[in-house]
Parts: structure tokens; C-alpha cells; sequence
């Protein structure tokens, strides 16, 4: 692996987290509980597809720079034109939206996560990175506050919406110590100054986790086993299916536009 | 040959798509504005919300433009660097904003952490009414860049340009 190699799967990896997670939120458009709601989740998605274009034009920038890259990429191409085994995004933002507990909890275990990795990345030895996350951290901590605020709305709500609760953690738990495991670009991005270091963030994110659960009166659970592989290609069969209905146009009808 | 202040009154013409009382200046989008000669001009902008569609509506507007004024070459550069803020929103923006029936932003202050959940930014001004006594309705507006409130005196629900 070269180190232009490492650089541009850590930022694809970046741009994919956000891409996914932006994908199956917008999934709600026209679906939501309530329309202001509706509006808050597909405001999210914006924000996460946003995301995932500066760093997709950044990852394809470095990429046609690169000599062992044929073809010109581009933002679409990497959105479009890559197939499930080269998507780096990890396992939990691919899990299926099920309930408004099961959504609200993804977004609140992601963006908590988001938020202490994009504030580590502020100091980036990598400057493209360091003003992404400039840029982007401004609209996670809404997204943050947003999706607490959920988690305690329903965790501590009626009987029904604090089971539906303990439901979505036994169905994402499993999925959040992905978060924190480094791959090898993750690695070298930590050892050359470029990306954060995840088991430090790991202990702040729980702690932050921990606060929220109190107050929503849900538990922290016990996990014996944990579901990994997504950053470095494995994915969940969900993920196929999120691929076939966002690449459709671009499969069937190459290079079309609108 | 154009002065830069000439292309600066230029976009002063060009308004948001999503805001269309707002000219780019008014929002601060602007960043420099560089004439290397007759020919070749380059504009800076910075991106609101990094998922903000306008973005490439108002660049290709930029460029429409400038390409009546007869200029060949435009070079329009998209920089992420300081961010956005809503501090940069001209005061005469501010009050167009306000008679188009959004309020406008306040200074920024903290940012928002998670301390303060269930906490609304205190008592934003009704842009009918001028009444304090409003409430948040949700921190997600019509456009990433608005939140939704509504007048308890007036009833009337309005859109507030939320600090950033």
C-alpha cells in the first residue's frame, strides 16, 4: 500500500459513513412521523451528502494526480461506479431504518461518533481534511443535539416507546465497536498526524453514550459479540440493496445527466 | 478593463435562489475577487451549508454573469476555509431578511454542545409581530439553513435564519 493509497481510502472511508447514512435517512422523505420531522431527518441527509461530495471531490482529486488510476474519477464515479465490496462505510450506517427509535438511535451513536472525530480531525496534519471537518462540524452538533434529544424523548417516554428503544439497541449495539477498531489506512492515517486516534475516542464517546442512556432510563448493554468488517469491504447484505437503488440511473443509463 | 469593485457591483445583483431577497454579498458567499487582466477574472466563494444545492446554482449564475460583461475566462473557486458563519450576513441583509418575514440571525455565540438539550435559543424576535414570546417548533427549517418557530402572541409560524 502506497501512502496515496491509504490517504484516499481513509477519505473515501469518510465520505462513505456520511453517503450511507445520508442514503438511508432520506429514505424517510415523505415518510416521516410527523412533517416537521420528516423535514429535520432529510435535513440531515443533506448535510451527510454534502459531506460525503468533499470528500469524494477530494479522495478523486488525489486519485487523478495519482499515475496507477486509469480514467478520470470523479465525485459521481466514486458514488456510482463502485461495487459493495469497495464501499468503506462501516456496518452500522447501512442498517436497515426499521422504527423511528431504531433511525434516531443510528443517528445518535453515529453523529456522537462523528462529532469527536471530525474535532480531532480539526487538527489534521492534512489540511483538505482538517477544513472538511471545519466545515461539517458546525452542522453535526446539531445533528448530535437533534437525535439526544430523541433518544431521551422516547427512552423515557411511554411504556411502548421505551421498549421500541431497547429493541434498536439490541439490534445497533453490535455494530458500534466497529467504530473504534482501526484498519490499516485508519493506522497509518493516525500514526502520520492525519486522522484521529479512535481507542482515545472511544472512551469519550462512552461516556457521552453513557450520559444519554441515563437520562432516556435505558441500559448500557452487555455484548458478547460484535459485528465488524464494513470499513474494509465486508458488508452486511444490506448494503447491495442501498447500492442498487442509489447507483439505478447511473448503471442503466451511463454517464446519463438531469 | 473591469475593477474589482466593478465585479463586486456585478454580483451585488445576483441574489440566492432560496433567499431571493438576499443578494450573495448580503450573505457574506463572497469571498475575493481577483481581475489578473481584461480577460481572466477569478471569484472565491465559500459554501453556507456544505449540502446546500444553492451553491451550484449561485456559481453558474457567477459565471452567466460575468460572461455578459464579455469576460472569457472565469474562474469560480470554492474555498472551505474559515467556514461560513452567519456573522458575515450584512446588516442591510439582516433587515431585508426581516421585512421578507424571516428573522434573522443573532450574533453566534457558543456552539452548541450537548449540554444544553431541550434548550431553545432564547426568545427570538417574531418578524411580524416583533413579540419575544416565541417558541422553537424544530431545529430544521426549509432549508438547511432556517429553523421553524412559531409567535405566540401572532400564531403566525415563521422561519428563522439560525446562527451558524
Amino acid at each position: 500500500m502506497t501512502a496515496t493509497n491509504h490517504l484516499t481510502n481513509y477519505i473515501i472511508h469518510l465520505g462513505d459513513n456520511a453517503l450511507i447514512l445520508g442514503h438511508r435517512n432520506s429514505e424517510w422523505c415523505g415518510h416521516g412521523p410527523i412533517l416537521e420531522q420528516d423535514i429535520a431527518i432529510t435535513n440531515i441527509s443533506l448535510d451527510l451528502i454534502g459531506q460525503a461530495r468533499l470528500f469524494y471531490q477530494y479522495a478523486a482529486e488525489l486519485m487523478n494526480k495519482s499515475s496507477s488510476v486509469t480514467g478520470l474519477a470523479t465525485e459521481d464515479s466514486i458514488a456510482y461506479l463502485r461495487d459493495v465490496m469497495e464501499y468503506k462505510n462501516t456496518l452500522l450506517v447501512e442498517q436497515p431504518n426499521e422504527d423511528w427509535a431504531c433511525t434516531v438511535l443510528r443517528q445518535f451513536l453515529f453523529s456522537t461518533h462523528q462529532q469527536l472525530l471530525y474535532n480531532g480531525l480539526l487538527k489534521s496534519s492534512d489540511q483538505q481534511i482538517a477544513v472538511i471537518s471545519e466545515k461539517a462540524l458546525k452542522e453535526v452538533n446539531y445533528h448530535v443535539k437533534w437525535s439526544a434529544e430523541w433518544v431521551i424523548r422516547l427512552g423515557d417516554g411511554t411504556e411502548e416507546s421505551h421498549q421500541r428503544m431497547l429493541q434498536a439497541i439490541d439490534s445497533l449495539w453490535m455494530y458500534t465497536a466497529e467504530l473504534f477498531e482501526p484498519v490499516p489506512y485508519e493506522l497509518w492515517a493516525t500514526q502520520n498526524n492525519i486522522g484521529a486516534n479512535l481507542p482515545t475516542l472511544q472512551n469519550e464517546w462512552m461516556k457521552k453514550v453513557e450520559n444519554i442512556f441515563s437520562e432516556a432510563t435505558l441500559p448500557i448493554p452487555i455484548q458478547k459479540g460484535w459485528q465488524k468488517g464494513g470499513k474494509t469491504g465486508v458488508h452486511t447484505e444490506h448494503l447491495g440493496y442501498i447500492l442498487t437503488e442509489l447507483q439505478y440511473m447511473q448503471r442503466a443509463y451511463p454517464n446519463c445527466i438531469w | 478593463m473591469y475593477t474589482e469593485q466593478e465585479i463586486w457591483k456585478i454580483l451585488a445583483t445576483i441574489n440566492d435562489p432560496e433567499v431571493p431577497v438576499l443578494s450573495i454579498l448580503d450573505l457574506g458567499i463572497v469571498r475575493h475577487v481577483i481581475c489578473k487582466d481584461d480577460e481572466n477574472v477569478e471569484v472565491v466563494i465559500t459554501p453556507t451549508y456544505v449540502g446546500c444545492p444553492a451553491m451550484d446554482v449561485i456559481a453558474m449564475q457567477i459565471r452567466m454573469s460575468l460572461l455578459q460583461l464579455g469576460i472569457k475566462n472565469i474562474q469560480i473557486t470554492t474555498v472551505l476555509s474559515p467556514a461560513w458563519t452567519t456573522n458575515w450576513m450584512s446588516e442591510t441583509g439582516k433587515q431585508k431578511l426581516k421585512e421578507y418575514g424571516i428573522a434573522p440571525p443573532r450574533l453566534q455565540k457558543a456552539v452548541h454542545q450537548q449540554n444544553n438539550l431541550f434548550v431553545e435559543e432564547e426568545s427570538i424576535p417574531c418578524p411580524l409581530c416583533s413579540s419575544t414570546n416565541t417558541h422553537l417548533i424544530s431545529q430544521f427549517g426549509s432549508t438547511a439553513c432556517k429553523a421553524l418557530y412559531q409567535c405566540k402572541d401572532c400564531k403566525e409560524p415563521f422561519d428563522y435564519f439560525k446562527c451558524h
